[in-house]
């Protein structure tokens, strides 16, 4: 049993890491990840490989990452949890687009060049992270449900108590949100 | 989200502007669109670069997404 309770200790930093990217607050990853490596020796399953391992601690954590997400929403009122109102469709395209211009792009997306190579650099993750965090909590909630976890819109849908509308609303805001803050931060100073 | 105008005989209603362009690229991310909707914006991101350059960084958006730094294996250890 100690075997196993090193083996899960290792996955420690990696789960928190993961939570943290879901969470944004280091006590509330803390706790989940605790939990989660509870509910792990309570299970006591055996995992040959380190693969194998963190598949399934992370398939515990998930669960209870999306719980947490559960309770915040029935504690807070249906606006966005930071306290900043939910602008209406318009005003939020308004920000992007000129209704007097047949709704064309105020500042029209720029070419990035070869994005790829940003991903090896440090500081273009610390841009990438300032620009998540950015986001209001219950957008950055949905986006990181559908691009890091991999849910499908229905299954986020579901398991917050979001119609499939709001939940393409706030996907689209979070995209639109990270776009623009990563070229204004990051690729917008390439020629 | 605003509702598509259905398509209609004039070409002119056929056509999307940028604003809907962005949401239907947005929602393509998440579901397959309409054969309709697919032949419409590509029509449109033939002729408008801001529009394409939107669609390559959503799509990089996403690659980035799953290689974030928190995700990569650490087994150095």
């Amino acid at each position: 049993m100690q075997a196993d309770a090193d083996r899960f200790a290792q996955q420690r930093d990696y789960l928190y890491r993961y939570a943290l990217l879901h969470l944004r607050d280091p006590s509330r990853a803390e706790d989940v990840v605790q939990e989660t490596l509870l509910a792990a020796m309570e299970s006591r399953s055996g995992f040959s490989g380190k693969a194998q391992l963190r598949t399934w601690l992370t398939g515990i954590l998930k669960h209870k990452i999306v719980d947490v997400f559960r309770r915040q929403k029935r504690e807070a009122p249906v606006e966005d949890l930071d306290g900043a109102a939910f602008e209406s469709d318009e005003e939020f395209g308004d920000l992007y687009f000129d209704p007097g211009d047949r709704d064309h792009w105020r500042s029209a997306p720029r070419t990035w060049g070869d994005p790829e190579r940003s991903l090896e650099q440090k500081r273009f993750w610390e841009a990438f992270d300032a620009c998540s965090r950015q986001m209001p909590a219950q957008i950055a909630r949905v986006f990181m449900m559908r691009e890091l976890m991999g849910l499908e819109t229905d299954e986020i849908c579901k398991e917050l108590g979001i119609s499939a509308n709001n939940c393409w609303v706030m996907l689209y805001r979070a995209r639109m949100n990270l776009r623009q803050c990563l070229e204004t931060r990051w690729f917008g100073d390439q020629t | 989200m605003q509702d598509h105008p259905e398509p209609d005989a004039s070409p002119e209603h056929a056509k999307l502007n940028c604003k809907q362009v962005s949401v239907l690229l947005s929602q393509s991310q998440d579901q397959p669109l309409g054969m309709v909707e697919r032949l419409r914006l590509e029509a449109h991101l033939k002729v408008c670069r801001g529009c394409d350059n939107f669609r390559k960084q959503l799509d990089f958006l996403r690659r980035a997404l799953r290689r974030h730094p928190a995700l990569q294996d650490d087994d150095e250890t």
